[in-house]
């Protein structure tokens, strides 16, 4: 049962490295990554201890629609980065995941709404990737395995001058990144 | 390694294709007691059927972009005098122009030419200025420029900034991706060139205080990294990559270093580089959001964003690191500063009752004034004769740059035919 539970185990995670490699390739696609690499090799080089999973692995899939780790982006008040209740339970599953997957890493990406300052927004973006991050080593996620970038107002989900959409662009991003 | 970031400046800057296009400036709000003048076209003399470009029509568009002078319109140009002998006052006086202008320009030979000038005090029937400069084609517009200054200091006692440049950024659509362009552009929107291309947000144009170099961020490595650029020859370097952010590049005014935002410990921190060395020294220490710093004009300190009172307000500190002092108190939201070429006043996005404008406080009598009636007015910034304020607004669906004179009475706006246009860095005056 063991040893099953490790293939198993295995074979998710190859599944997630495989979605990685996609992504990545979509990257030089788009032409980003043939620029630099250096932000993977200075964050995600870090560490690689144990594969198999020593902490609480809850069992998810990232790639199940139906599992609480596809939820992936959590909504903040304005000008505060307070997580919700609801939210906290989210991030714990995230937490459990990664805690399990101690050679997975993940980028918070903090955005704000439009109004006021654009460097300002960048300061807000940041503090709301920093408020998920404690959460998260809370948890029992290791410092490295997060990485945060804030991109303020500069990358919005939703267009449009409105609450509707500015609710929709206060958050934050949890990008499973692997290695 | 530095051929490693010549590669990434290729990459980058190839597929900006064609030549931009270029700002376009529509005058939205005109000046009471502006002073009337008369810009008569050049004579020309020349090989060619006419002067390669219409000095008259340049010097009459930027003299009316200041707002203190409306040029009479072509139509009603009584007499086309091109030097003093053919000049009759009294055809002027009856126009109720103040004064007049008239030139000259001739080919010298290959590619060569002499431009120029005489001001006239119409009333008074005396030249009050007259000035000849050589110039290349490609110097044709500067020369232009600086007839406007001249025209500009001895009308108006102030400095003209007619041979200024602006920095923005432009974003459009292609296709699913979105694609940033950092550029600069002569002050009158002609002669864009793109500085930098990408398909990661740029932020924060800055210029140093030579206007030989501009400081930006970039997120093409798909985190916050500063570089600054040198605009003649595109070489760029890059100074700040740490964790977290690397944001709000301001030049010191002696050009030595670069004051930014850091969140390398854990919260945004503002930080001086010594450009020479890279290495840093922070000036802030505090749990709440420190960044936007603006140098004073005499280097010895800067005014920043912190909402360490809660909210976002601007607050004074050595360049030297200390106790900061809050300047701002009216309004729940004061950001972005930037300071007046005199170190008098300060330009900023001021938030109250939900709309975020742009406002002057008076720092030595505390009076703020909103100058703006926008809904998400940002990113303020001084021209260098402080006269004028350029910024960010929106129109409909669309970004759009304006200029507002200090005084609010005075307004422009700055636009591209297509896509949007933000973050304006009005240049120093240009060091020769």
């Amino acid at each position: 049962m063991r040893d099953q539970l490790k293939s198993l185990f295995a074979v998710l995670l190859i599944g997630v490295l495989a979605g990685c490699s996609t992504t990545g390739g979509d990257k030089s696609a788009t032409g980003e990554a043939a620029v630099e690499d250096r932000s993977t090799t200075t964050e995600g080089g870090a560490v690689s201890t144990g594969v198999a999973g020593s902490g609480s692995f809850a069992g998810y899939s990232l790639d199940d629609p139906s599992s609480p780790l596809s939820r992936r982006v959590i909504y903040f008040e304005y000008d505060s980065s307070n997580v919700g209740a609801a939210d906290q339970d989210l991030l714990s599953a995230h937490a459990a995941y990664l805690a399990g997957n101690p050679g997975q890493t993940v980028t918070l990406e903090g955005h704000g709404d439009e109004r006021g300052s654009r460097e300002y927004n960048i300061g807000l973006g940041d503090r709301r990737g920093q408020a998920v991050r404690r959460i998260l080593e809370l948890h029992g996620v290791a410092p490295h395995q997060v990485n945060t970038v804030s991109y303020g107002e500069e990358k919005p989900a939703a267009e449009g001058h409105h609450d509707v959409a500015w609710r929709l662009n206060r958050r934050v991003e949890i990008v499973y990144t692997g290695r | 390694m530095r051929m490693i970031f010549r590669a990434v400046l290729l990459y980058l800057t190839i597929g900006a294709g064609a030549a931009p296009a270029a700002l376009t400036i529509e005058i939205t709000q005109g000046m009471e007691g502006a002073m009337p003048i008369a810009v008569v076209p050049f004579g020309w003399t020349g090989s060619a059927a006419g002067a390669p470009e219409n000095i008259a029509a340049i010097i009459s568009s930027d003299l009316s972009r200041s707002g203190r002078f409306t040029p009479l319109p072509d139509r009603d140009l009584v007499a086309h005098p091109t030097d003093a002998e053919q000049v009759q006052f009294h055809n002027w006086r009856m126009l109720n122009v103040d004064n007049l202008v008239i030139g000259q320009v001739t080919e010298t030979g290959a590619g060569g030419y002499t431009v120029q000038f005489q001001l006239f005090d119409v009333f008074r029937g005396k030249q009050l200025i007259g000035f000849s400069f050589p110039a290349s084609h490609a110097d044709l517009r500067r020369v232009a420029h600086h007839i406007s200054d001249l025209i500009y200091k001895e009308l108006t006692g102030e400095d003209g900034a007619f041979n200024t440049r602006i920095a923005y950024v432009t974003t459009a659509n292609r296709g699913e991706q979105k694609s940033y362009t950092l550029l600069v552009a002569d002050s009158d929107g002609y002669n864009p060139q793109t500085i930098l291309n990408s398909g990661q947000p740029l932020m924060s144009p800055a210029w140093s205080s030579d206007g030989k170099r501009i400081a930006y961020v970039s997120f093409e490595n798909k985190t916050a990294e500063i570089y600054t650029q040198d605009i003649a020859s595109g070489a760029r370097r890059k100074v700040a990559s740490f964790k977290g952010i690397n944001g709000a590049p301001a030049w010191s005014p002696d050009g030595r270093r670069l004051a930014l935002t850091l969140s390398q410990d854990g919260n945004p921190e503002i930080y001086t580089m010594d450009l020479a060395s890279l290495a840093l020294k922070r000036l802030t220490s505090n749990a709440a959001i420190d960044t936007e710093p603006a140098w004073s004009p005499d280097g010895r300190s800067l005014v920043f964003t912190s909402d360490r009172g809660g909210a976002p307000q601007l607050y004074r500190i050595a360049a030297s690191g200390g106790q900061a002092q809050r300047v701002t108190f009216e309004g729940k939201y004061n950001a972005g500063a930037d300071f007046s070429p005199d170190g008098r006043k300060l330009a900023m996005v001021h938030g109250e009752g939900g709309a975020y404008r742009i406002a002057v406080l008076d720092i030595e009598t505390g009076l703020l004034r909103v100058l703006t009636d926008g809904q998400l007015d940002e990113s303020p910034s001084f021209s260098p004769n402080g006269s004028m304020i350029i910024y960010a607004t929106g129109t409909g669906n669309r970004e759009v740059l304006a200029a507002v004179s200090v005084d609010g009475r005075f307004r422009q706006r700055l636009s591209l035919q297509a896509g949007n246009v933000r973050e304006p860095a009005w240049s120093p005056f240009a060091v020769d």
